[in-house]
């Protein structure tokens, strides 16, 4: 190339680097406009609506709602004593307004949270400020009940003068902040989240576990297998991979039953006797059995992949230079399926973490995970906010094992099938 | 698989043992879907294999509970059925459009922030269902849709489409780029490029990423058990339902019919995947 050579022109008259840098622009803008239905679509319908549970579970307008002239003079309050009579006032207007719109219930049972007790007090209220007279209202409502007098109780309402609160991520944990601001764990027979969590986590590791096991054998002989008979085994894993989730919890509420077929098989056998057939069913046992069978395909295809694309030579290369098979196995074959071992993992640890109609069908009361008290506050009690705390504390997790998934194996790997 | 004559006894011990192993787990993985069978023919209220049963005694079988399914006269599984249908198809439908579309622009290797875009993408199949049903159930909610079949399909698009994604992606890594051009060069546009040269040879990923979609949707309880009101009752909610109240032998004559559905989807999917290869093969 020489140096002198002119910028090369296209045939209309424009250089060819900026006619190319056009053509590019224009391909990426049509490969952006492919994508962008869909990605609108998923933004809208999908994440936006996630990123709001965010600011639902935080969540905490109803209470600075409904008494907007109390927070304002509060401001100028520091919280050591007694307030002053403005607060006094303004906390008296606003309740009577509540009260007129039949709404201070609400008041009282959110105020009943923060300080035990305050319920009563404000109800003796709602009767007794019917007779207030104008003016000197501090007198007044420190009469209705003693109680008024303690400022402990007016420290309970400024404390829930933020907008906003992390409380319902702390429930979630089993703590709360206490009346002086501390973080502190509730009494130790109230702990159930903690309860839920853990035995989420382990439930997902043990099925990881079992799938595991259960899967490096019969990936290994699909893969090895000659075609014609891989190709029929393989059925067995992909009908079930197939089948709804619904009819396969159904088989196992039928077979794990007291009178069901794999207890008439225990008695048969002599493990169990007939008069004294064990629960399998609505606890643990059930969860373990349904959840590992159902997540078993979803281990078995990642390693079959991988499998099948390792030489068989490679083995007997090993075991010529003297290795036993044993020891050809740890130190060839099995390095080799690190990839499809991590895949394989982590979607069944990802599935399980999450996993919702097999726990609440087979697993009882000792048996339900997490997701199960998420859809319990969604359709029971109605706390939303607290379920959208949960939901974005299981999807955090979710994410960080998604996130190590991505960088082990990348999610461009997946494969269906 | 044979082994060799030489083989020590220790090792044929191992490897009958390992074959042991397989067939155990193989019969896991199957044998309870075929538990669901004889039983949905019972003559009996029962959910055990009567005594007349295990004789084989002709008397102890009988269709009533299918008969059931279809004419019984409380049982919801016909709008349960037809409602499945409506939204599994529409959902399918979605789901094709819009994972078709995106995964063309996303094999383009002009595509930006293809990563990113792929991650987000593929999202709902790895958010957990349940927190992906309370995000949907609150937008659905918010705009007027919960408890409608429009609300249903959205939701069952957006969990479709990144099965069709994933499965276009990957039949179109395989695609050779320069018959699109050649097309191109040859005085066709490109609507007519997609449609006779494009489309034929990406088809099997696309029908087979549409399968998934479908049987997702035809699946699909835990967003549905939100968003349904009580006309928008499908097979799943009513199985779920029945279920949790009373497992009855109607309940398997209908897990029978889903699982000779999922035979059938099976085969498709299969024969698909291997023409698929077929395809890729000349192409190569």
């Amino acid at each position: 190339m020489s140096s002198e050579t002119q910028k090369i022109l296209s045939t209309d008259g424009i250089p060819l680097e900026e006619s190319l840098k056009k053509a590019e622009k224009k391909n990426k803008i049509k490969a952006f406009l492919l994508v962008t239905p869909l990605l609108l679509f998923l933004i809208i319908t999908y994440i936006v609506p996630i990123a709001d549970m965010f600011s639902r579970s935080i969540d905490d307008k109803m209470v600075t709602n409904m008494l907007p002239k109390t927070y304002k003079a509060m401001e100028q309050w520091d919280g050591k004593e007694l307030p002053p009579e403005e607060v006094f006032e303004a906390f008296y207007l606003d309740y009577k307004i509540l009260v007129k719109n039949k709404t201070a219930g609400k008041l009282q049972t959110q105020l009943n949270y923060e300080k035990n007790g305050f319920k009563s007090v404000l109800k003796k209220l709602a009767r007794k400020q019917k007779k207030f007279e104008e003016g000197n209202y501090k007198e007044q409502i420190m009469k209705v009940h003693k109680r008024w007098r303690n400022v402990e109780y007016w420290r309970a309402i400024k404390r829930r003068a933020p907008a906003y609160t992390y409380s319902k991520y702390l429930k979630g944990v089993d703590m709360y902040s206490n009346e002086d601001g501390k973080i502190v764990q509730v009494s130790e027979d109230r702990r159930i989240h903690r309860i839920l969590w853990s035995r989420t986590l382990e439930v997902a590791f043990f099925v990881t576990l079992f799938c595991f096991l259960m899967a490096y054998p019969i990936a290994h002989l699909l893969a090895t297998l000659p075609m014609k008979y891989s190709n029929l085994l393989m059925i067995c894993v992909l009908l079930p991979f197939w089948t709804s989730l619904l009819v396969r919890t159904a088989s196992w509420m039928i077979l794990l039953q007291q009178q069901g077929i794999v207890n008439d098989f225990f008695v048969w056998i002599g493990l169990v006797a007939d008069d004294n057939r064990p629960e399998m069913m609505y606890n643990k046992t059930g969860t373990y059995v349904a959840m590992t069978q159902i997540l078993l395909p979803f281990m078995v295809l990642p390693l079959y992949s991988v499998m099948k694309t390792i030489s068989p030579s490679l083995m007997r290369a090993g075991k010529s230079l003297g290795a036993t098979p044993a020891v050809a196995f740890f130190k060839v074959y099995f390095p080799l399926t690190i990839p499809g071992i991590g895949a394989g993992c982590l979607l069944v640890f990802i599935l399980a973490i999450g996993y919702y109609i097999t726990p609440a069908l087979v697993g009882g009361a000792s048996g339900t995970l997490i997701s199960n008290q998420i859809a319990y506050h969604m359709k029971s009690t109605l706390d939303w906010s607290f379920a959208s705390a949960m939901g974005l504390m299981l999807l955090t997790g979710v994410l960080v094992i998604y996130w190590i998934y991505n960088k082990l194996v990348g999610v461009d790997n997946i494969k269906l099938g | 698989m044979a082994l060799p004559k030489y083989t020590e006894p220790h090792y044929r011990i191992w490897h009958y043992f390992y074959l042991f192993v397989c067939g155990c787990v193989f019969f896991f993985l199957i044998a309870p879907l075929f538990v669901i069978f004889p039983l949905s023919f019972n003559a009996e209220e029962f959910l055990v294999f009567t005594d007349g049963m295990k004789r084989l005694d002709p008397d102890a079988f009988s269709t009533r509970w299918y008969k059931d399914m279809v004419y019984g006269t409380k049982n919801p599984w016909g709008l349960a059925a037809k409602n499945s249908f409506i939204i599994a198809i529409f959902a399918t439908i979605g789901s094709i459009i819009l994972g078709t579309l995106a995964a063309l622009g996303l094999s383009s290797r002009h595509m930006p922030y293809k990563g990113l875009i792929m991650a987000t993408l593929i999202s709902p199949m790895i958010v957990p269902l349940i927190i992906s049903g309370v995000a949907i159930f609150f937008f659905m909610a918010k705009v007027g849709l919960a408890a409608t079949h429009l609300g249903i399909i959205l939701a069952h698009i957006i969990l479709g489409t990144p099965f069709v994604v994933i499965t276009v992606t990957a039949t179109l890594s395989g695609f050779d780029h320069s018959i699109t051009r050649a097309a191109s060069s040859l005085g066709s546009n490109p609507f007519n490029t997609f449609m006779k040269i494009t489309l034929p040879l990406i088809l099997p990923g696309v029908i087979s990423g549409g399968l998934f979609a479908f049987v997702t949707s035809f699946d699909e309880v835990v967003v549905v058990l939100f968003l349904a009101g009580l006309d928008n009752t499908t097979i799943p909610i009513q199985m779920w339902t029945g279920l949790r109240e009373q497992l009855s032998p109607t309940i398997l004559a209908v897990a029978t019919c889903l699982i000779v559905l999922s035979v059938l989807i099976l085969l498709t999917a299969e024969l698909l995947r291997r023409r698929s290869e077929r395809l890729r093969g000349i192409n190569r």
